[in-house]
């Protein structure tokens, strides 16, 4: 296990310029800036259209350092396979290429590329940033939209569908490293994804990426937001390896001191969840007390989180 | 080396020669043996590549994209369907401007399902940006790639190799399997300006604008409409890449010689007969038959279909009284798309105060329906004694209705 980084031992280089196009408070930018940091220099990125190709710049003007092969929506994780296999062969095998989708490109539009790429085990770390809905378009639902939430197309209602589970699916394919992260915790972040460019294989980090806009929520609070999602309960940071899920950061200290946030605080912090009534509200705390009750290492033996 | 072979190994050989890096595949009827065979030259290291097994034909362009992006020379091939599931990464290749070569093994789309041979799949790409190439035999087709990763990469434009499924493709003929050493030295290695480079970095492919914008140093950049002008005024100057890229293969293969298209006995002709693919060969068959019948009648079987060759294709049919166009494919709803570019092609030989030829416009064999010889002599007498239908609507041939 790497030592684990603090706020004094993060690489001061950068690789965003200044002057990006995301929205103010956007949870992408600060998650961008770590992961990149941990990646380095030797990296080539590849990006299907998302709130990420907003953020790095219209042509000729971009934001990243960094190499980077705009993509089609569903061709991400193909697309870093046919980097992959030019790199080998060209003899390049030292640069690293690292596919970032948001969740419509994960979790729909992806999953076959993505599914199929994972089967062929390529040597490549896909990072799907979750900010749980279709919000470069304008915030229609997405897969990963949790229950309940407003979105411009569950304008009345609410999403009635439970949120996909996409990292437990990528887990099944037995991936070398497979973790969750929030851009509100950037150190856990930068460990996981250090961790996970030097193992082999296909990796897969599942970022959740607060949303101003699209969830409701002042910009100022993005950071807020993101903590609660993880202090709830609601949302897991952990990692599987060989098939063992641990907890990491903020959740594992919730594992270990049992104090869980209620999540009427989380559902309040954003407007989305406005339609939510009590008896809901208290049903999705049930589920919460039910599942961090007892031994989160239940949980361990299985890779459901 | 003298071989007798299918056209999709006579393909295999041709990207083997050609010595691409990047292979991506998925399998359908009847490409299927022509990337197997990559597999196998791979597999045995007779073949210095990366064979990808994609999950899609759209990831398989995906494969192509990005390997050509990163640099390397990258190959794929699919038919029918497959094609069509590609079509948005087709459009994404010609604007990213990728020198990929793919083979298309012509096959009828559905619904219904058929997997016999027409043209559909390849002729409704054509507005793609992508170069097209039909070839008639399997020489073609082994010379056809060799010489579609030349002027693909000469214009920095990807290009369709196309030749009839199962007519060629299963079919075994004899043809020449030019020495590696003699193909590396017409074909140098894949060099592009620029290839994804942490060293060099550059985002590419990213939104831009309707308008033209500065960069950071104030230097004007293109906007979509400029980026797009240059692929259109680099197809149009392909049509000259791809005569001077025949003329050095001949030079250095002592074979083909004709770029845009391959004529049999057009120069007396009154009538001339056109289309794409092996259907042409069979076509000579009733040539000669008219011809001992007196009719004075020839065909021109066109190759390079994108970029249209039109200058040379007015020039080969502009001193006919008629030409007859033979279509595997339709534009649904008007005609087909050979004869509406053919038309179009002819259009300024009025301008030159010549009569314009006629054209008649017939479709024929789709879905593999069967092509009769006695069929194609009747359409074709009829065109060339004025007994044709003068309407404007495509006569069918072989419509059982």
């Amino acid at each position: 296990m790497l030592m684990k980084t603090t706020i004094l031992s993060l690489p001061a280089e950068e690789y965003v310029n200044p002057g990006t196009r995301a929205c103010s408070g956007c949870g992408l930018g600060i998650a961008y800036r770590i992961a990149l940091k941990a990646l380095g220099r030797n990296t080539i990125l590849v990006v299907p259209p998302s709130c990420l190709t907003v953020l790095q710049g219209l042509y000729p003007i971009a934001a990243t350092q960094l190499p980077c092969l705009n993509v089609t929506f569903a061709s991400t994780a193909a697309a870093s396979t046919g980097m992959l296999a030019a790199l080998r062969a060209l003899k390049k095998q030292d640069i690293k290429v690292v596919a970032w989708a948001g969740d419509g490109g994960t979790s729909d539009i992806g999953l076959q590329a993505l599914s199929g790429a994972a089967e062929r085990g390529d040597d490549f770390l896909f990072i799907c940033y979750d900010n749980e809905g279709y919000m470069n378009t304008g915030v229609q639902r997405s897969g990963t939209t949790p229950k309940g939430a407003i979105t411009a197309n569950t304008p009345i209602k609410g999403k009635f569908q439970q949120k996909k589970d996409v990292p437990a699916i990528m887990a099944a394919h037995n991936l070398s490293y497979v973790a969750t992260c929030s851009a509100a915790f950037p150190l856990d972040l930068y460990d996981k994804v250090r961790k996970a460019v030097d193992l082999p294989g296909v990796k897969y980090l599942h970022i959740q990426i607060p949303c101003p806009p699209g969830w409701g929520f002042e910009p100022r609070q993005a950071v807020k937001v993101g903590k609660l999602a993880v202090e709830t309960g609601l949302f897991e940071l952990y990692e599987v390896e060989h098939s063992v899920l641990r907890l990491t950061g903020a959740s594992r200290k919730i594992a270990d001191k049992r104090a869980l946030v209620p999540v009427v605080d989380y559902f309040n912090a954003q407007g989305r969840f406005k339609l939510l009534d009590a008896a809901q509200i208290e049903e999705i705390q049930g589920q919460i007390n039910r599942r961090w009750s007892g031994s989160f290492e239940t949980a361990e033996d299985t890779d459901e989180a | 080396m003298h071989i007798i072979d299918s056209g999709n190994v006579a393909a295999a050989l041709g990207v083997k020669l050609s010595r691409a890096q990047v292979i991506a595949a998925y399998p359908i009827t009847p490409q299927t043996p022509l990337t197997e065979k990559l597999s196998e030259f791979i597999e045995s290291g007779d073949m210095a590549a990366e064979y990808v097994p994609v999950e899609s034909e759209h990831s398989a362009l995906a494969v192509c994209i990005a390997a050509a992006s990163t640099g390397a020379r990258a190959f794929t091939a699919t038919s029918a369907n497959g094609l069509l599931y590609m079509h948005e990464q087709i459009h994404w290749a010609a604007g990213a401007r990728l020198p990929l070569v793919m083979c298309v093994v012509n096959r009828g789309v559905g619904a219904p399902w058929t997997i016999w041979n027409d043209h559909q799949d390849s002729i409704s790409q054509r507005d793609t940006g992508w170069m097209q190439l039909y070839v008639n035999d399997h020489q073609q087709i082994i010379d056809g790639v060799i010489k579609a990763f030349m002027l693909a990469e000469e214009v920095m434009i990807p290009i369709m190799v196309c030749y009839d499924g199962y007519l060629l493709s299963h079919t075994y003929m004899p043809f020449e399997v030019p020495s590696p050493d003699q193909v590396d030295a017409f074909l140098p290695p894949y060099k592009p300006a620029y290839a994804l480079d942490p060293a060099n970095p550059a985002n590419l492919n990213t939104v831009t604008m309707p308008d033209v914008r500065l960069d950071t140093r104030g230097v004007t950049a293109h906007g979509y409409m400029e980026i797009r002008y240059l692929l259109q005024e680099d197809l149009l100057n392909a049509v000259d890449v791809m005569g001077s890229v025949e003329a050095r293969f001949k030079e250095r293969f002592g074979r083909g010689g004709d770029p845009f298209y391959e004529t049999y006995r057009c120069e007396d002709a009154r009538f001339i007969a056109v289309s794409l693919g092996s259907l042409s060969y069979h076509l000579r068959e009733v040539i000669d038959r008219l011809r001992d019948e007196g009719i004075k009648v020839g065909i021109m079987s066109v190759h390079l279909y994108r970029p249209f060759p039109a200058d040379a294709i007015a020039q080969g049919l502009a001193d006919a009284e008629g030409v007859i166009v033979f279509e595997k494919a339709l534009s649904y709803g008007y005609e087909g798309a050979l004869c509406s570019d053919i038309k179009a092609a002819l259009y300024p030989v009025n301008g030159s105060k010549k009569k314009r030829p006629f054209v008649h416009n017939y479709i024929l064999g789709l879905g593999g329906r069967e092509i009769k010889t006695a069929h194609l002599h009747e359409a074709l007498l009829n065109s060339c004694t004025s007994k044709a239908s003068a309407g404007r609507a495509p006569q069918w041939i072989g419509l059982k209705i």
